[in-house]
């Protein structure tokens, strides 16, 4: 760490509900310099009106009941204060919030999906809130398609003994900019296990994070992104470890081809004094198969205790191993066949962490999809 | 009858050259043994004949049943009928062993094999060369011990049923036991296990090796001594023999 280089942990101390407590983003900062602010239609500045809509639509399972409240709804912002402009513009710019909630002991017998629909026009602000109380299990999907310019925040609470499984699919138009808050926080005992697959849009920014209010939490985060000629798919992770006997894990892979095909990938884990037996480990991996193709993987661990169970991080971006493809061909396989193989082991150990079948063989679909390009 | 016919073969490595000048013929049921000191080119010849792009072929000529290997890709000599049991072989994360031994099949022979027969001829095959069944779901060589990779060779070599096998090394690092296993596998594919079994005269061996003990279970018919990156001396079994107690201290001074 540089003499230039603030502690990770001052970089996460603004929140606020006010779009004004946050200067206007210039590029410069730590946290939007990747981000290639001139594509986000707006969303950055205040200029983005609010002229879209992305339909949201929720197919829940019997057990869980859903509505649609005001900005006044006490459940709203209750989990998540804003970190950055773009959350914060979200959170003022919003008209209706959706909670889903998962009543105390409830098992609910089947996922429940919340689908977001863009249909294109100027920008659309949403609000989410996911509750699963405490004891009860859920699995919820977010599923993102068409067109948009959204911009939104969602909080999942996780109760005490309670299980949440999210998976958050972003399979956007080739027009499409998302940039999206997605907080997680984990009571005594909770479980929470997110699985995100970014395929599509033009721009994709999206901070899944993570707190605890309790001990016992356990904290599982999947990532899967395939980026193609000219897309911007950025992931930002924070997981803050604030209480002791935590755990969190986080694995992040994508792979990437084509000319301006731009992934990120940011991974903080704060782990604080107090947060002793905290168990973590992080890694990204990005896959580049062309020239013009560019991956930034950072990884950030910054830990205040001595007391720790487990801590580490890795990140490594590369190219299709030669070897991995010779050993194939040295058997028959062709090169085409060899390297779909190849790819699709790099990303197998991810989908089988898909436990919902249709969910998977649809991700999986979609990724060969992407191979086939 | 397939021949694999390599004619004053030269393979450099970048700007060296390590082959200069291989000639060897080798025939549907032959076994060649190919012996010869570390360093001295053997697995060279090996890769370059698989076709691994590290190597290059500066001159000379390989022909497969007549036909120009040095044209084809890595692939299209694998499904002309060659085969290379790899010393080192390359762990595919991901890739289940089943997958994979699909997807060459399927490549080689031209057609998806039936599930159930695939099935049974994996079992069998595994049964064979003592392998657990459980790693058919392992990913490709991941975490195999030397011996478990050896096997794994072997088991592809049966399945694949290629022309001309150039088994490279497959005896170094194994115990006597599973030297045992792997060889016993390797008669099997040169149908001489008296099961009647295996390609048997349809097939040629050419065995790559630093040590005379797999020959006493693999006998091979020509012994041709490698040093300097060419054959320096044939003979048949007895050369062996020779080598068994003089070693190689003879061919790396003449070729020093």
């Amino acid at each position: 760490m540089g003499l230039e280089t603030k502690p990770l942990s001052t970089l996460h101390e603004r929140s606020s509900y006010n779009v004004a407590d946050f200067a206007v983003p210039t590029g410069r900062e730590e946290e939007w310099r990747f981000t290639p602010l001139s594509r986000l239609k707006g969303l950055h500045n205040g200029t983005a009106a609010a002229s879209g809509t992305v339909d949201v639509t929720v197919d829940a399972a019997p057990e869980v009941t859903v509505e649609t409240v005001g900005r006044d709804d006490a459940r709203v912002g209750k989990a998540y204060v804003p970190a950055d402009r773009i959350s914060a513009q979200a959170y003022a710019s919003f008209e209706k919030a959706t909670v889903v909630t998962v009543p105390r002991e409830a098992v609910a017998s089947r996922p429940t999906v919340i689908t977001l629909r863009g249909s294109g026009g100027g920008a659309a602000y949403g609000h989410i809130v996911v509750k699963v109380e405490a004891m009860a299990e859920a699995v919820v999907v977010l599923d993102h398609s068409g067109s948009a310019v959204y911009a939104d925040n969602v909080e999942f609470v996780v109760g005490d003994g309670a299980t949440l499984k999210v998976v958050s699919l972003q399979d956007w138009d080739d027009d499409a900019v998302h940039v999206s808050h997605h907080h997680a926080q984990l009571a005594k005992d909770a479980t929470f296990r997110s699985f995100v697959v970014t395929l599509g849009g033009d721009l994709v920014r999206l901070s899944p994070s993570v707190a605890y209010t309790a001990p016992g939490g356990d904290a599982d985060l999947t990532g899967l992104y395939f980026v193609d000629a000219g897309q911007h798919l950025e992931h930002r992770l924070l997981v803050e470890h604030t209480v002791p006997n935590c755990r969190s894990n986080v694995t992040y892979k994508g792979a990437l081809q084509g000319e301006d095909a731009h992934a990120v990938w940011i991974g903080d884990v704060i782990i604080r004094a107090e947060a002793e037996g905290t168990d973590t480990y992080e890694l990204n991996r990005n896959l580049i198969l062309t020239d013009g193709a560019r991956a930034d993987s950072v990884p950030n661990l910054e830990i205040l205790t001595g007391e720790v169970a487990g801590a580490g991080h890795a990140s490594a971006s590369g190219r299709l191993d030669d070897e991995h493809i010779f050993y194939l061909q040295a058997r028959g396989i062709p090169f085409e066949e060899a390297r779909r193989l190849v790819i699709h082991g790099f990303f197998a150990q991810l989908l089988e962490k898909i436990e919902v079948e249709e969910i998977r063989e649809r991700v999986l679909a979609a990724v060969e999809a992407e191979l086939a390009r | 009858m397939p021949t694999l016919e390599i004619r004053d073969l030269h393979v450099a490595v970048g700007d060296k050259e390590i082959l200069r000048g291989v000639d060897l013929t080798v025939s549907s049921g032959e076994t060649h043994a190919i012996m010869g000191p570390n360093g001295s080119g053997k697995s060279t010849l090996a890769y370059a004949l698989a076709g691994h792009p590290k190597y290059t072929i500066t001159s000379g000529s390989v022909l497969l049943d007549g036909e120009d290997l040095l044209e084809m890709k890595v692939d299209e000599r694998a499904r002309a009928g060659l085969f290379l049991a790899m010393q080192y072989p390359v762990e595919v994360p991901g890739v289940s062993v089943s997958n994979f031994l699909r997807s060459a099949i399927t490549a080689v022979r031209g057609e998806a094999p039936k599930l159930r027969e695939f099935a049974k001829d994996l079992k069998t095959g595994m049964d064979a060369l003592s392998i657990d069944p459980a790693f058919a779901q392992r990913n490709t060589n991941e975490g195999f011990s030397g011996g478990e990779k050896k096997r794994h060779e072997i088991l592809q070599l049966e399945l694949l049923k290629p022309k001309i096998a150039i088994l490279d090394e497959t005896d170094s690092g194994l115990d006597v036991d599973a030297l045992r296993v792997v060889s016993e596998g390797i008669n099997r594919f040169r149908g001489l296990d008296g099961s009647g079994e295996g390609s048997g005269a349809d097939t040629g061996v050419l065995l790559i090796t630093h040590y005379t003990r797999i020959l006493r279970y693999v006998k091979p018919d020509f012994v041709h001594v490698f040093a300097a990156g060419r054959i320096v001396e044939e003979g048949g079994p007895e050369l062996a023999e020779k080598l068994e107690n003089e070693g190689y201290e003879a061919y790396t001074k003449a070729s020093a």
